[in-house]
């Protein structure tokens, strides 16, 4: 019956909405082809990032982000929870690029570090660099199936095609647009694809409050619904984290979800990190984030409320909620969309998605490619070919890994809400890997052995968690603890980081550490001081001070938390 | 870095405007063109495109909203345009590369 459900819904699209979408992938490739003959020194100038305006990388800086995963993730979990989702921003994602922006980002720029894999490998050698690559390469085989499977249903909804079908168009249309150069010109559609996503999620958002009866009509319906008036506050958000305890619960939040998974996502991911330091100067930079997280703290009212309109006005998602059911919470945005769009928004909704998924799976496969050939087949298999080589092996990789996420999709389509596989996901990979690397980067004394083992361990103490828990790991969790939903993989990434410490901790102390003069620029404390800092910084602006502009946001967003308290 | 006062004699012929090549002017033509679409869309699009499945025309208000934002985005590049410095870009590409600077 669910499985009928799902496949049963359709959206009426005519040729203004596809007319629509053909436009978006006549910019994209168009661009893509351009930025492969650099026809013009100025798309060069912006594609190498030099000197691009703030607001430019602010905002290619969050678009990476505001992917599939956060659009379908967050109302699924809007329509789920309600209001506690905002804590991904507000506890989450915010002051973690706040933080990234204010002390990370000067020791990045002032280091020689450019990639995590690259700081595993001169900051612990040969054991912690293959740890570090083959999960980073699992992971993002698992991430690409989460964006594949998110595709193939819009395909599939559209057109009507069964979801194995489906999945291989979708991975036929992401390979088409990786070969053609969609990632070479990726800045640029970045930020384009923020504003067509923007253009349809502000006024699906505004005409869904008017068909509520604003505010006030959805706090309502929603005190009326299953969910009841908790999913009108943040805290404790006992029913996210699915603790009982209301103090367990927001313990979970800050410590598993605002520390762990976030600051670990933010400041291990070096994708966006180096789109910030392509920047001229530190202080530029730092900026990056700063300008980035002001629209991020905005994003929610953008994805959950459409999410929570979804749960109490579409009766696909509000009946099963209502009657105990199992609602089909990945699709909420989509009913909403079917049912509140006219034609022609309704292709700007599309394309939008399109976009952001398509963009989201390139990138995964493109850094599993890179790590692929690079740092795992170039530097343990093979090693001393032309490059010539390396680029045929990236392609085959590229290949095989769009056939793989075919497979990743299919398991990822098992989950009813997917930012519950995501972020159990994210603690698997990130959360032992943000531990390895603070304290790899504080603790000069940190020797080699530990940075793999703390990496293995704390990799496998989260895995333990999810098998432990009811559902993390859908069929393979056993149900030992009384964990489920999100507050599982918040346990998860707080064991990993915990675990991950402690056998750092103690495997270094009976190991030898590496000589001090081979760790310059890669610990804290070993790196020169006027290396991470502005000499120009005095003169600059007021708003164009990285302190001022992050104790503004910070303010705003302590305010935006008191609100929805 | 220490050529830096060398090259800025160099730089002034060979700085530009990035022209239709600057991001905003992308950003603007394809607001554009959806705006277009929506307005059209809104005033002559029948039933299931001017009233839709609620109150109101949102195709017609969405589609002026961009049209308007579009213009705007144009305006800004056209009074604040991006000046491309050919020679730093040069520069920076054979640093990246390792090769010497051109200069």
């Amino acid at each position: 019956m669910v499985v009928l459900a799902a496949t049963d819904l359709r959206l009426d699209t005519n040729w203004v909405d596809f007319l629509i979408i053909a436009t978006y992938f006549v910019f994209v490739l168009g661009i893509g082809v351009m930025a492969r003959r650099s026809v013009s020194s100025s798309l060069d100038f912006f594609l190498s990032g030099r000197s691009l305006p703030a607001w430019v990388t602010g905002l290619a800086f969050i678009s990476a982000n505001l992917g599939a995963v956060e659009i379908i993730g967050m109302s699924a979990n809007g329509a789920n929870y309600g209001i506690p989702t905002v804590h991904y921003f507000w506890v989450g994602a915010v002051p973690a690029m706040l933080f990234l922006g204010v002390v990370m980002m000067p020791f990045y720029y002032g280091s020689k570090v450019r990639s995590v894999p690259e700081f595993m490998r001169r900051r612990f050698g040969t054991g912690a660099h293959l740890v570090n690559a083959l999960s980073f390469a699992l992971a993002q085989l698992l991430i690409a199936g989460i964006n594949l499977y998110l595709l193939a249903n819009i395909v599939e909804v559209i057109l009507g095609w069964r979801l194995w079908i489906s999945l291989i168009v979708a991975a036929a249309i992401v390979l088409t647009y990786t070969t053609l150069g969609g990632l070479s010109a990726a800045i640029y559609n970045e930020v384009l694809q923020f504003f067509v996503i923007v253009a349809a999620l502000l006024p699906l958002t505004i005409i869904g409050l008017n068909k509520v009866g604003g505010w006030s009509g959805l706090q309502d319906k929603v005190a009326a619904s299953a969910g009841g008036a908790e999913q009108l506050s943040s805290w404790p958000g006992t029913a996210l984290t699915g603790f009982s305890s209301p103090f367990w619960s927001v313990v979970g939040i800050v410590f598993g979800l605002g520390f762990v998974l976030s600051f670990g996502y933010w400041t291990t991911n070096f994708v966006e990190v180096q789109r910030a330091m392509a920047s001229n100067s530190i202080s530029a930079a730092q900026r990056a984030p700063i300008i980035g997280s002001f629209p991020k703290m905005f994003v929610p009212f953008m994805v959950i409320f459409p999410g929570m309109i979804a749960a109490v006005i579409v009766t696909e998602i509000s009946k099963p909620k209502n009657n105990g059911g199992t609602p089909d919470y990945n699709n909420a945005l989509l009913y909403l969309i079917r049912d509140l769009l006219p034609n022609g928004m309704l292709g700007l909704a599309i394309a939008g998605l399109l976009a952001s998924f398509m963009a989201g799976m390139a990138a995964n496969i493109s850094a599993f490619n890179t790590v692929f050939s690079y740092d795992l087949w170039q530097t343990y298999v093979i090693k001393d070919k032309e490059d010539h080589y390396y680029l045929t092996v990236g392609r085959v990789a590229t290949v095989a890994a769009t056939l793989i996420a075919i497979g990743t999709a299919t398991f990822a389509a098992s989950y009813t809400n997917i930012m519950n596989y995501l972020q159990t996901l994210f603690g698997f990979f990130n959360a032992p890997l943000f531990a390895t690397f603070i304290l790899g980067m504080f603790w000069k004394r940190m020797t080699a052995t530990a940075g793999w083992a703390g990496l293995v361990s704390g990799t496998l103490a989260a895995v333990l968690v999810g098998i432990a828990s009811e559902d993390a790991l859908g069929t393979l969790s056993q149900g030992w603890l009384s964990l489920s939903g999100q507050g599982a993989s918040f346990v998860a990434a707080g064991a990993a980081f915990v675990v991950d410490i402690l056998v750092s901790a103690a495997v270094t102390m009976v190991t030898r550490p590496r000589k001090e003069s081979e760790l310059r620029g890669l610990v804290y404390s070993l790196t020169p001081k006027q290396d991470f800092h502005d000499e120009n910084e005095g003169e600059l602006p007021w708003w164009q001070k990285p302190n001022i502009l992050a104790s503004i946001a910070l303010v705003m967003v302590i305010g935006l938390n008191l609100i929805f308290w | 870095m220490t050529d830096d006062t060398t090259d800025t004699t160099d730089s002034t012929e060979t700085k530009h405007t990035a022209g239709a090549f600057d991001i905003r002017t992308f950003i603007a033509a394809l607001m554009g063109i959806y705006g277009v679409i929506l307005v059209l869309a809104g005033i002559f699009g029948g039933a299931r495109a001017t009233a839709g499945p609620v109150d109101g025309n949102p195709n017609l208000i969405v589609g002026i909203s961009l049209l308007l934002f579009a213009g705007g985005m144009q305006a800004w590049a056209v009074i604040r345009p991006t000046v491309v410095d050919e020679a730093a870009l040069a520069r920076d590409k054979a640093e990246q590369e390792g090769k010497p600077p051109p200069h």
